[in-house]
């Protein structure tokens, strides 16, 4: 089991390291999903298996669906990737690659220096989850539904006139 | 299942988490951008469901459920807001988008 | 009538104000008239308050007039108070009758100036300050007159102020008199830290009572007050403003720099004379500083082409006699000198004002001749007045006066033959210049034509001044000749006689012969070497040897060029040094990085999220750093 963990967290790791050093967005993207699978396989090794479907389902399943659509929309082409690698140098990953370092180096400390932890094999079963949601989470859940709600209408308010106008104008690649 | 020591979950829940953040400050792209804020939603939640395995208690699991919802949300928001960007300015360098009132 | 004291000196200043706020408006007849008139009306008053005097004296000869309290702090309150006693009675009269005669003379003088208003104004507010001095009861009265004489000298100095030269002697002036002014501040400092008062009086008898003669206490304060009276009187080493003061009208070096406030010296060491019994060292100084002065200014005199540096140099070879009088302990000599000094000097600057303005601004004296047949009163009362200075023989006043000194200045000890001779060395140095001057300037032949004549209201001071130097002399006369002392006997009233050194009878008549004898002896060499044989002089100025010498006496020995290296060159340097004032740098600093920081602080607005993104997260960082290394995790 632990090897397991431990290799889909590197996984997930590497994963992740490619996306943000990836060129092509859709290789970001692919890079993302990857990674995204791997947590969910974590997820399940530690008992949340309610967690990790929803993190296949929803997360990789619908969230990114939508980063593909737009992607689409917005076509990156050569020319972007040329513009991406240009944009990379070395040079200007070092700043940001100390300073994360440095909150990696934290967090990590942080943990490790509390007590270890090694729980039986224990489950929580999504009966538990259900029950938690409809319990004494119930006020959450309804705000959650608000906040979708208001995220739909402004997100159809915003793309309202961008419909009008894009019928007016061809498609184009994104120039740098 | 053998137990899997927890606090390994969260280290690599930091780890993912300062990767994240590595790639906001990194990339110009928006669409990157937003990806990798993806990222760092997707190491909290991460840490948050170890820590209800920790315990043995669904709380973890709700939170991540509710931090679900929340990222599906600014996610829209966000890509539609990426589509005004691209028809504003032509690009999608974030840094074109620094004109300041005044 | 004595109860009117207060009149004399508000009355000048009555007469400022008016001119001051009205002066520009009024016609120039109504500023001559209350110019003149309000020294005038003074010197009347002077004159009837002194006759009171002198016929009902008050008790203990002496009368004080407190007029009001100037302040009250902890427990020292000085009063504003004029005091009458013998002394300020003759400087009084002196200052008030020469002051209305010079007023009168530049009544017509300065009559056809542009600032007429102003010049009165200035010389009143001069008057009033200089009776203030004289008739002070205490030493801060007495500084405030002090200070008010100064201000006035540096206004009238530079009174033609848009000529710059005008102002940096004017500047001159006032900086060196001001290390004087400054020592006399410390040494009145001095005095109320150890008598608790400034009340003269007061100060002189306690200063009798508790130092013991030759007492520390009383060689500085002795000192620091010659230090005032050196600064104000031009005697060494502070002399070299005064040559340079002629920058200003011809009345007003006849008033100033002449007659009275370059006395005040002299009268500030005879008003303490107490002070410097009981300090004999600090008053031998007093004799030296005055005997080598007299001889330094005498020969400084010699060589000058300006008619008025003459005078001007002369002027401190004069001061420089009473203060070898004052030295060597014969007060009334002193005072009788500066009685006599103050009308011969003042008809002398009286007369080279007008023989300026007769030549169209004309200063140089080998530009001037023969003006003896042009201007023939000017001629007769300068010829009176520069016999004076020069003492001639019995009929002048200045005979009778530096006589009196020289022979008080043989009897003392120590060295007293030593100062006779330094006096009797200027006495004929005085003759020669003098009468270089005389014979350069209305003798010989006529080089500028003459454009103007006086009128009446400068002859008649002319004439005033001239019957003046010639009988005032008349007052005191060696008991050779006749015993009449009706001037000591007068200031006896008020400063102790001279110690009377007991001379045997040959000396005596030598000792009269002598300054019979030499101060003809010098005019006779200057009619030979000016009248007889002109081209003498300028053969001796023309070898290496005297034209060096003919520089360095021109440059009044050099002192002018050693304060410059001395003190003006490195305060100039150290000023231009600190130009942008260092000071300034710490408030110009915290401008500098208030501005720096907010230029950093500027950046950070660029309005790139990329940038705001590494703001955020360095913030997390460090808060997260700080839990880390505050909270001891377990």
């Amino acid at each position: 089991m632990t090897n397991a963990f431990y290799i889909a967290s590197i996984v997930a790791l590497l994963a992740t390291l490619r996306v943000i050093t990836a060129t092509h967005a859709v290789h970001a993207l692919l890079y993302f999903i990857v990674s995204l699978l791997a947590v969910a396989v974590i997820f399940l090794l530690m008992g949340a298996p309610f967690a990790a479907a929803l993190e296949v389902i929803i997360y990789a399943g619908a969230i990114m669906v939508l980063f593909v659509f737009v992607m689409m929309m917005l076509n990156p082409g050569p020319r972007a990737v040329q513009r991406e690698r240009h944009w990379l140098t070395p040079r200007t990953w070092a700043g940001p690659a100390v300073l994360a370092a440095i909150l990696a180096a934290e967090l990590v400390f942080i943990t490790a220096a509390g007590t270890s932890h090694t729980p039986g094999a224990a489950q929580v079963c999504p009966a538990e989850v259900g029950m938690a949601l409809f319990g004494p989470y119930l006020l959450g859940v309804e705000m959650a539904s608000v906040l979708l709600l208001a995220g739909l209408v402004g997100t159809y308010h915003l793309s309202w006139h961008l419909g009008r106008r894009r019928d007016n104008e061809r498609k184009r690649e994104i120039v740098p | 299942m053998n137990g899997i020591p927890l606090e390994q979950g969260l280290i690599v829940a930091g780890l993912l988490f300062a990767l994240g953040a590595a790639g906001v400050l990194i990339r110009r792209d928006v669409l990157f951008i937003l990806l990798s804020l993806e990222i760092m939603i997707n190491a909290a939640g991460l840490a948050f469901v170890t820590a209800g395995a920790m315990w043995l208690q669904p709380d973890g699991q709700v939170m991540f459920v509710f931090i679900l919802a929340v990222a599906a949300v600014e996610v829209a928001v966000g890509l539609a807001l990426v589509l005004w960007l691209y028809h504003w300015f032509r690009t999608l360098d974030v840094d074109r988008a620094s004109r300041m009132r005044g | 009538m004595l109860h009117c004291l207060w009149l004399i000196p508000t009355l000048p200043f009555a007469g400022f104000l008016i001119l001051a706020m009205a002066g520009t408006r009024l016609p120039h007849r109504a500023v001559a008239s209350v110019g003149v008139g309000a020294t005038g009306l003074s010197a009347v008053l002077a004159l009837l308050i002194g006759a009171d005097y002198a016929l009902r004296p008050p008790a203990g000869n002496a009368f004080a007039q407190p007029l009001w309290t100037w302040m009250t702090v902890g427990g020292f309150s000085p009063s504003i108070s004029l005091y009458l006693d013998a002394l300020s009675v003759v400087m009084t009269l002196v200052v008030t009758v020469v002051g209305f005669f010079i007023f009168l003379y530049s009544a017509e003088n300065m009559g056809q100036e542009e600032g007429y208003s102003r010049f009165f104004a200035y010389m009143n507010l001069f008057v009033g300050s200089m009776l203030t001095l004289v008739l002070a009861d205490n030493l801060l009265v007495l500084y405030l007159g002090w200070e008010g004489v100064g201000l006035c000298s540096y206004l009238l100095i530079g009174f033609w102020y848009r000529d710059a030269g005008n102002i940096h002697a004017a500047n001159k002036a006032f900086i060196v008199t001001r290390v004087g002014d400054t020592a006399l501040a410390i040494g009145l400092i001095l005095l109320f830290l150890q008598l608790d008062t400034l009340s003269i009086r007061e100060i002189l008898a306690r200063a009798q009572a508790q130092w013991p003669h030759g007492s520390e206490a009383a060689t500085w304060a002795a000192l620091l007050l010659l230090g005032g009276a050196v600064g104000k009187s031009a005697q060494l080493p502070l002399q070299t403003w005064l040559p340079d003061a002629m920058a200003g009208p011809s009345p007003v070096s006849a008033l100033i720099h002449a007659a009275t406030m370059v006395t005040a010296g002299v009268y500030l060491i005879a008003r303490t004379h107490g002070i410097f019994t009981l300090a004999p060292e600090v008053q031998l100084l007093v004799a030296v500083i005055g005997a080598v002065t007299l001889l330094l200014a005498s020969a400084s005199a010699l060589v000058q082409w300006d008619i008025k540096r003459v005078l001007a140099w002369s002027t401190i070879s004069q001061i420089g006699y009473m203060f070898l009088a004052l030295g060597v302990g014969a007060w009334s000599a002193a005072i009788f000198h500066f009685l006599t000094h103050a009308f011969f000097k003042a008809l002398l600057f009286l007369g080279a004002g007008v023989v300026i303005a007769a030549l169209a601004d004309e200063h140089d004296l080998h530009r001037m001749g023969g003006l003896r047949r042009e201007l023939p009163i000017t001629f007769w009362t300068f010829l009176a007045g520069a016999a004076s200075l020069a003492a001639l023989p019995l009929v002048t006043a200045g005979f009778y006066s530096k006589d009196l000194i020289l022979n008080q200045a043989w009897g003392s000890s120590p060295g007293g033959p030593l100062l006779w001779a330094a006096g009797l060395g200027g006495a004929f140095l005085t003759g020669l210049y003098t009468f270089r001057m005389v014979f350069l300037a209305f003798f010989g032949e006529s080089k500028t034509p003459v454009i103007r004549k006086p009128g009446v209201a400068i002859t008649v001071s002319l004439v005033v001044f001239a019957f003046f130097s010639l009988a005032s002399g008349f007052l005191q006369m060696p008991a050779l000749i006749a015993p009449v002392s009706v001037y000591s006997d007068f200031l006896s009233r008020s400063l102790p006689p001279a110690a009377a050194a007991t001379v045997p009878r040959t000396t005596e008549i030598m000792l009269f012969l002598s300054a019979l004898i030499v101060p003809v002896f010098g005019v006779a060499a200057s009619w030979w070497l000016y009248i007889r044989e002109p081209g003498l002089p300028a053969w001796v100025a023309q070898k290496p040897a005297g034209a060096a010498l003919h520089r360095f006496l021109l440059g009044g020995w050099g002192f002018d060029s050693l304060y410059d290296t001395l003190f003006v060159r490195p305060f100039i340097f150290a000023a231009r040094l600190n130009r942008d004032d260092f000071v300034d740098l710490v408030y110009g600093g915290l401008a500098w990085c208030s501005a720096q920081l907010s230029g950093r602080l500027v950046q950070t607005q660029s309005g790139m999220i990329r940038r705001y993104a590494v703001g955020v997260l360095l913030g997390t960082v460090v808060a997260l750093g700080l839990t880390l290394f505050f909270k001891e995790l377990p």
